[in-house]
């Protein structure tokens, strides 16, 4: 790799090559001093620098419910009081709290368990079936990840309020209307996650098991699902982690106080004056319970996919879903 | 092939799901932003189009041109998405490509640390900002120290917070496409750039950089497309109508009481702006799908 130049990782190393090490070794100092801002120097810099600043503020505000006063935004000393020991008004005590936080895991645990199967059938039939329709929808799988999340809240609430037809008259606005809502735009996700497993796993094993006597269905069930099944796992991982962190479709969808959620209440609360430091425990809460699932995705995904050779990359990539986005 | 109605049947449920919460969906906001309001002043969506009323949609359009009631909101979202999209290149491109060609033995964990706040919900990250950007918070602290006595109200209607939150919020959506992209090219064209002459810069900007535009777009489409529906950042950052974006406007006249047509009609002039962006986008790929075959 010669573009990169002289790396500051490479001077540092002694196992370098023999052979320009004295001449680099002899230029370190005056190179770092003639031009510190060169471009590896500069391009680690702004990395480290990046991830400072996207991860210091998350970390500060998680800190910040361990605050022993109100305030969230000046340290007043450690304490548990926001998360437990303050009997009525801390995380697991003020029902207001206690009670988004038990929602937000109901419509998680509901739009796993309908977006999950749904997501599955659906990428097996859409990387399958080939004739009239099959285009279009392809096409229509894709429109709910290209449409602003405020396009899609503004007409499920529109036909949820106006439509008077089954099935619609029989969604209310609440739990029912959510979960339609969060199924409808985690379905793609299942989809495309499952349909890049799909591609990476290849038509061979099926054949082969059809070869040897398997009906279709038989071949699937013993030796596709299985094959898919990393992929099915950590695709609901992924819906749980979507589910919990969604906020305007969620809203747009609830009703009454009864069906805010997390990012419902942090959203009602941020600016408040009055709030405590509780809103950050909430927060943290929700926000380790993504990154947990998240976590388990990812092993799941790597651990058992690997006869398909996923790397790092690839298994990020898929699980993003970013390369249909 | 016996198999092919049984993958048909597969998919059906699915495409049924999609049909009627996305399909029947779209058609209603067109209804409900061609329809009227009743005796009662609730709006009322015109199913059918031989009744459909052009009369809010039109003065959605005409009050989005400049000089229009919705053109601040329009204006404010324009400049702020193309400014935002234009940070997170400066910031996030450097960094895709830092981690892609360059970190060796800490590369897992810097990809590690670029998909973190990809899944820490978004309000809390905004929740962050109020924390350190109120008036007593860490920021002002800090200008206090280096003697800024008088620091600017960050959390009132300060363009320059919103723009910054929606960095801050969509950037990880940007690096991770990119990053990717710059990861899957080839070392060896790069060599064989510099075997022929080229400076590592001139291989940079002839190489790497056009092989890497697939993915600046996809990066790109990525972070507008939710930035131009945004309101809730400007809500929680800003909480004054002077940095109002089309998404605020939209939420206002949705969620706010009964001029649903209205915000249905606005929500037309949002997906009309995006027709023209995505138009771009698919002329782009397709140039660069038939140029890199």
């Amino acid at each position: 790799m010669t573009v990169t130049g002289i790396g500051a990782r490479e001077l540092a190393t002694p196992a370098a090559p023999a052979g320009p090490e004295p001449v680099r070794r002899r230029r370190l100092l005056p190179a770092v001093l003639r031009n510190p801002w060169g471009r590896p120097r500069f391009l680690v810099l702004t990395t480290w620098v990046y991830i400072a600043w996207a991860l210091l503020p998350v970390g500060i505000a998680m800190l910040f419910s361990f605050n022993s006063g109100r305030s969230r935004s000046v340290w007043q000393g450690f304490s548990l009081r926001w998360w437990w020991t303050d009997p009525s008004f801390s995380v697991f005590h003020d029902p207001d709290y206690t009670h988004a936080l038990v929602h937000s895991l109901e419509l998680a645990a509901l739009d796993m368990l309908i977006a999950t199967p749904l997501g599955v059938l659906l990428a097996l039939g859409l990387a399958r079936w080939r004739g009239r329709g099959s285009g279009a929808a392809n096409g229509l799988m894709l429109v709910p990840l290209v449409t602003p999340e405020i396009v899609m809240a503004v007409s499920l609430l529109v036909v949820f309020t106006q439509l008077a037809i089954v099935p619609f008259a029989l969604i209310h606005l609440g739990t029912g209307a959510q979960v339609v809502g969060q199924v409808t735009f985690s379905l793609s996700y299942v989809v495309v996650i499952v349909r890049s497993r799909l591609a990476s796993i290849g038509p061979e094993y099926e054949e082969a098991a059809r070869d040897l006597g398997a009906t279709p269905i038989a071949a699937l069930r013993l030796v596709l699902l299985p094959l898919l099944l990393p992929a099915i796992l950590a695709s609901m991982l992924i819906v749980f982690a979507l589910s919990i962190d969604d906020f305007v479709v969620t809203q747009y969808m609830s009703s009454n106080a009864s069906t805010t959620t997390i990012p419902m209440f942090l959203y009602a609360n941020a600016r408040g004056g009055t709030t405590t430091p509780a809103l950050n425990a909430l927060a943290t809460i929700l926000v380790v319970t993504t990154l947990i699932g998240i976590g388990v995705a990812y092993l799941i995904y790597t651990a058992l996919g690997r006869r398909a050779s996923t790397g790092e990359v690839s298994a990020l990539r898929d699980l993003s879903g970013l390369e249909t986005a | 092939m016996e198999s092919r109605s049984h993958w048909r049947a597969f998919a059906l449920p699915g495409v049924v799901w999609l049909c009627l919460f996305v399909l029947v969906p779209a058609y209603a906001v067109l209804a409900m932003a061609m329809g009227r309001v009743n005796f009662l002043l609730q709006p009322v969506p015109a199913w059918n189009p031989f009744g459909w009323n052009p009369g809010y949609v039109s003065k959605a359009f005409s009050g989005a041109l400049p000089g229009g009631e919705y053109w601040p909101a329009v204006r404010n979202t324009l400049v702020y998405v193309s400014v935002a999209l234009a940070l997170c290149f400066a910031v996030g491109y450097p960094v895709a490509y830092y981690v892609a060609r360059h970190a060796r033995r800490t590369k897992g964990l810097l990809i590690m640390l670029l998909v973190i706040p990809f899944w820490v919900s978004y309000l809390l990250r905004m929740l962050a900002w109020i924390g350190l950007l109120s008036s007593d918070g860490y920021v002002n602290q800090l200008l206090q120290t280096v003697g800024i006595t008088h620091p600017p109200n960050w959390l009132n209607g300060n363009p320059y917070s919103v723009i910054l939150a929606l960095v801050y919020g969509y950037i990880p959506y940007f690096i991770l496409p990119v990053f990717a992209g710059i990861d899957r090219i080839d070392r060896s064209q790069i060599e064989a750039a510099r075997d022929l002459g080229a400076t590592p810069w001139e291989a940079f900007l002839r190489v790497t950089l056009p092989l890497s535009r697939p993915s600046i777009i996809a990066g790109a489409a990525l972070v507008v497309l939710p930035m131009f529906g945004d309101y809730y950042t400007n809500d929680l950052i800003s909480a004054s109508p002077h940095t109002n974006m089309l998404g605020n406007e939209i939420n206002l006249f949705v969620q706010g009481g009964p001029q649903v047509n209205l915000g249905a009609s606005l929500v037309l002039v949002l997906m009309a702006i995006l027709a023209v962006g995505m138009a771009y986008y698919v002329y782009v790929t397709a140039r660069d799908a038939r140029r890199f075959a």
